[in-house]
């Protein structure tokens, strides 16, 4: 019998230190909230135990947002990486994403040196095994030291240490990621205090060791010349960079991979966790493209002080004897040698249609989740729901009204409502197809679309909201200046025919001259003669605003409409069972998710445009009854 | 800031005026696109409430649609509380189906049944009690929506679409891929590719739009059945009448075994026509399903077309029909008149009184347009009365095929610009979603299970 003792109390309490746990617990604290984040061990805070980078499609908006917001990843990654590149520049300004590799080790030390030194936040090594229910409001954790913390709200980040467990081959063992203790208690307290938990799978490649790799035989891929940063406090980053590596997997690694399948962990049948269809083993590949001859894989350094790469594409649950023959068959890693093998991971998260789009648990009041947990997959997408479940903890002790995205805000939105609203059967990753208004929600604005949110819930500090009226202001200043400086015939059409581009007649302004696919900002300083010196992502703003004026109309278009939805809110108390007109299964639905709008209602599968018309009517019925016509 | 919707509020068909109405901030704008007063410079110089004369002209061609009067109201004192305009034209499926048709093209939208007093009720304009009429009325359109749904998937236009939105599917995965994936080994989608595709889509929709037009797809036009005893020449006249051989048509009786059911427009009118198998008692278990099937269509018909052979006296089958069709509106071919006659038109006359009667032989092709004639005459005359309900439909379905084709071709344009993916990409989504109103199919997930299903993806 554990012999427990009364510790501290704290505002909010944090279990686990990764992505999501360091971002929540700064938030709560840096808004006024006295904060304990736990981690089972604090060599670990931060860790990235799969790819060693930041960012990418969809993931690098993410972190915008969260600097936007004001969260540390951005800024921790600015510290830290040592590759930048900016992704699909070839493509339209919505989809440009950034990603940096990032040096582990120093990440890790940044952001547990940054949590060190955060007023308000005080960071702990231990174990929570149980929380303390009482009348269904969480009060406090149970360590397996016997500490009882009291607090105010708690929220849950536990990665993949719940129940976790590691497969290599026909090998597997309790554990948490890379080598880490695993928490074997908390999931059966969860499970006693009602939350429903299932389990989820994803994997890692092997790590390699530099001095036994021949780069000669790949293709060098080196950062970007012009380092853009994450964060918006960053004007200018300048840094040594090095490079990635790219080669191919060939025939021969195949055929190794297909003898063995049957000593794969995943087709032996032992893992039951979902996997990621996103992050396919390696022998998934080979299994389910079996027309393809060979697979791209990135060699990627972890760091400045190590000699581990990371080998991106080949994550594996094959044994690590095959793992040796089917490296050492890819050109380049003949003679490699693993420093730490490939594996699975299968741990117990939550149905994420228990939460509220505040990421508090519908039937726990005052407990949170955030990442992994809630089924998402990723560091940046565990970082963005951590943010916002501190935040989210912090108004709700602060008695302050809650802080949602909606989808036309941010992908922050997006990821929260799809996680909530529509559920998933996987562990979940960010991509800009699931966000419908991407145009708009381009990394390049997430500052302009966040940061004065960010301001009034009080969590942007005040020189970074200083600096973001700064930009706003030059940015209207030009928009205006372009809109005003016109240029005559006589002074423009040499110009135009040399961009190979219809003359003008009469006078144009430069802002119309800008619409033209032909001509670039850059390009119009000719003939634009008093130009200021303007800040670069100032004239990134303009350009985008008046290239893609058209588009980025009928996307807002869109959003006005989709707004009308959201802001018809919904009762968590309305029961749907007696609502007249609601088909059966739209009943049950809606009385499971209580959405909190009736745009969100309209997302639950299973919810009919029909449904939403009766949903509409009923509720312009209740607010007669009320009598309050002005609602 | 609701749209702006339209609907015909008169039942088509009807004889005198027929009214279309419009409800939304932008009532006046869209009836200032289509409307000419016949004094005045602009319907903005009106004053609420008063009747204006004048012409509705398709901006398009510059061709005079009707003659009208028109009434602005002024929100929020309206049925609607919101801006109302009402035009009122002739009376008769054609001048309200086009002038419907124009509005809609100029930025209204299809309301849904129940709609305008729907708005009446959210805008505050009825109390309560009637409220509760309004949900019942909601919910009785969940389940008629339900049975459309139901009927169209099954149906040729689903089916069309269907095919569209696979296509489009799969250049959104494509797209999508190449936006998401910027790293894997995927070929670049070209330019070219997707001019292929686009105008291959554009293609598709314009030919389902054309047949909109000829009316294939209009799966509830005016039922008209047919019927008349075996081999009376049932079959040969809606091969006629569709001027192509599509049902099976033989000299054994009762051969058409099942209900064949065609669509076509006769003058602008949409006519689905039924041909029955007729309702001779039988011993054949196949030929009695048939019959059974026949009395139910018989008893769903708008018109009925009965034919008689006059080259025969009437049979005891013929008096069978006969009776069936006291209360009905009828037309009675007497068909074969190219043989010698036997029976007499007094004899049906009597009876069959106050039905119109025409001879007709069919593999002469004679009495045909009459026949055409007599039809339009009654429709248009308001002998015959549509339900409402399917006429708006297939009008929604053109609507919304319409504003698809628009979005394919921005799309086009926005290709043959090179522009960015991912702007082909919103144009393309648009597409797919306007389709998938018919179909009922939303965007989503699909697109990432294609992507997941096709491509080979991963760290």
């Amino acid at each position: 019998m554990l012999e427990k003792f009364k510790a501290e109390n704290y505002d909010v309490v944090v279990i686990g230190a990764g992505h999501a746990g360091c971002e929540a617990a700064l938030s709560s604290a840096r808004m006024g909230c006295s904060t304990l984040l736990l981690s089972i061990n604090l060599d670990s805070i931060a860790m990235m135990p799969c790819n060693p980078s930041i960012g990418g499609t969809g993931k690098g908006h993410l972190v915008r947002e969260i600097d936007a917001l004001g969260g540390e990843m951005g800024l921790n990654i600015d510290k830290t990486f040592i590759q930048s590149r900016m992704l699909n520049t070839a493509k339209g300004p919505a989809v440009h994403s950034l990603r940096a590799q990032a040096d582990k080790q120093l990440y890790h030390i940044e952001m547990k040196k940054v949590l060190e030194n955060n007023v308000n936040l005080d960071i702990k090594q231990g174990e929570v095994i149980e929380l303390v229910i009482e009348n269904d409001i969480v009060v406090g954790v149970v360590l397996s030291t016997g500490a009882v913390y009291g607090s105010k709200a708690v929220i849950l980040t536990t990665g993949t240490y719940l129940g976790g467990k590691i497969f290599i081959g026909g090998v597997n063992y309790e554990s948490g990621p890379n080598g880490l203790a695993s928490s074997k208690e908390l999931p059966k307290n969860l499970k006693n205090i009602g939350l429903k938990l299932r389990r989820f799978k994803t994997g890692t490649p092997a790590r390699v060791d530099q001095k036994t790799l021949d780069f000669s035989k790949m293709e060098e891929q080196p950062g970007d010349e012009r380092i853009v940063p994450f964060s918006f406090m960053n004007d200018h980053l300048e840094k040594k960079q090095v490079p990635c590596w790219l080669t191919y997997t060939n025939e021969n690694t195949h055929e190794i991979i297909k003898e063995n399948i049957h000593r794969s962990a995943l087709y032996g049948g032992e893992i039951e966790g979902t996997g990621p269809r996103y992050c396919p083993s390696i022998e998934d590949k080979i299994v389910r493209f079996s027309d393809k001859n060979r697979h791209q894989l990135f060699i990627e350094p972890e760091g400045l002080n190590t000699n581990e790469m990371y080998v991106q594409g080949m994550s594996t649950s094959l044994p690590e004897d095959v793992q040796v023959r089917f490296y050492r068959s890819i050109p380049g890693l003949e003679n490699s040698k693993i420093m730490r093998p490939a594996y699975a991971i299968e741990y117990d998260c939550i149905d994420p249609l228990q939460l509220k789009l505040t990421l508090e648990c519908k039937d726990i009041k005052y407990l949170f989740s955030a990442g992994q947990f809630n089924g998402s997959s990723g560091y940046e997408e565990a970082a963005a729901q951590g943010l916002i479940a501190g935040i989210n903890a912090a108004l709700k002790i602060q008695g302050k009204e809650s802080f949602i995205l909606d989808r036309s805000e941010a992908y922050i939105g997006v990821l929260i409502d799809d996680l909530v609203t529509k559920g998933t059967n996987e562990p979940y990753r960010m991509m800009t197809s699931r966000a419908e208004y991407r145009l708009v929600l381009r990394q390049d604005n997430a500052d302009l679309r966040l940061t004065q949110k960010g301001y009034q819930i009080g969590l942007v500090k005040e020189d970074r909201y200083q600096k973001f009226l700064e930009k706003k202001d030059n940015i209207e200043k030009e928009m205006k200046r372009l809109k005003e400086t016109c240029v005559t015939p006589s002074m423009a059409n040499e110009f135009l025919e040399k961009m190979n581009t219809a003359t003008i007649k009469s006078g144009v302004s430069i802002y119309d001259l800008l619409k033209r696919p032909q001509i670039t900002y850059e390009d119009l300083k000719e003939i634009d003669e008093n130009r200021p010196n303007v800040q670069l992502e100032v004239v990134e703003q303009c350009q985008v605003q008046i290239k893609y004026e058209g588009y980025i109309g009928k996307q807002l278009k869109q959003i006005s409409q989709f707004k009308k939805l959201e802001m018809r809110k919904l009762d968590m108390d309305i029961d749907y069972s007696k609502i007249d007109g609601l088909r059966i299964e739209a009943r049950q639905k809606l009385n499971e998710l209580k959405p909190l709008s009736v745009g969100q209602a309209s997302r639950i599968s299973g919810v009919s445009p029909a449904d939403i018309s009766v949903l509409l009517v009923y509720l312009e019925q209740q607010r007669r009854k009320r009598g309050d016509r002005d609602e | 800031m609701n749209a702006t919707i339209a609907a015909i509020a008169t039942a088509p068909g009807e004889a005198g005026i027929g009214i279309v109405r419009l409800s939304g901030e932008k009532s006046l704008e869209i009836l200032d696109h289509i409307f000419m007063p016949t004094k005045g410079n602009s319907i903005k110089e009106y004053q609420s409430r008063r009747l204006t004369h004048g012409k509705i002209i398709d901006p398009k061609t510059k061709q005079v649609v009707d003659e009208v009067l028109v009434t602005y109201m002024k929100a929020p004192f309206t049925y609607t509380a919101e801006d109302v305009v009402e035009i009122d034209c002739h009376g008769g499926i054609v001048p309200v189906r086009k002038i419907l048709e124009l509005v809609l093209r100029c930025g209204a939208r299809m309301a849904e049944p129940g709609e305008f007093t729907k708005r009446a009720f959210l805008n505050g304009r009825m109390d309560l009690s009637q409220a509760e009429a309004v949900m019942d009325l909601i919910s009785a359109k969940t389940d008629k929506s339900f049975d459309v749904a139901f009927g169209q998937l099954e149906g040729s236009l689903s089916k069309q679409v269907k095919k569209i939105t696979d296509t489009l599917l799969e250049m959104m995965a494509n797209i999508t891929v190449n936006i998401d994936y910027p790293d894997e080994d995927i070929e670049e989608i070209t330019y070219q590719e997707l001019l292929k595709g686009a105008n291959h889509i554009k293609k598709d929709i314009e030919q389902l739009l054309r047949s909109a037009y000829t009316g294939k797809i209009i799966k509830e036009g005016l039922n008209t059945v047919i019927i008349g005893k075996p081999n009376v020449g049932k079959s040969s006249l809606m091969n006629a009448l569709l001027k192509e051989s599509r049902a099976i048509v033989t000299e054994v009786p009762g051969t058409t075994r099942d209900i064949i059911e065609e669509f076509l427009s006769i003058q602008g009118i949409p006519l689905k026509i039924i041909d029955t198998a007729g309702i001779r008692e039988t011993e054949d278990l196949v030929e009695r399903i048939g019959v059974e099937r026949s009395k139910e269509f018989f008893n769903k018909g708008d018109l009925v077309i009965f034919i008689v052979n006059a080259s025969e006296s009437l049979t005891e089958e013929d008096k069978k029909i006969i009776e069936l069709l006291q209360n009905r509106k009828t037309i009675v071919l007497m068909n074969k008149t190219d043989l010698p006659i036997v029976l007499e038109e007094e004899e049906i006359k009597n009876l069959l009184p106050n039905k119109k009667i025409i001879k007709i032989s069919i593999v002469e092709e004679k009495g045909l347009k009459e026949l055409e004639d007599t039809i339009v005459d009654m429709v248009y005359g308001g002998q015959i009365k549509q339900k409402e309900a399917s006429f708006i439909t297939n009008v929604r379905h053109k609507d919304t095929l319409e504003k698809a084709k628009m979005s394919i071709e921005e799309g086009i344009d926005a290709i043959k610009q090179e522009l960015a993916l991912d702007f082909i990409e919103v144009d393309v989504k648009n597409t797919w979603e306007y389709l998938g109103e018919i179909t009922g199919d939303t965007v989503g997930e699909d697109v990432i299970d294609q992507i997941f299903s096709k491509f080979c993806l991963g760290k």
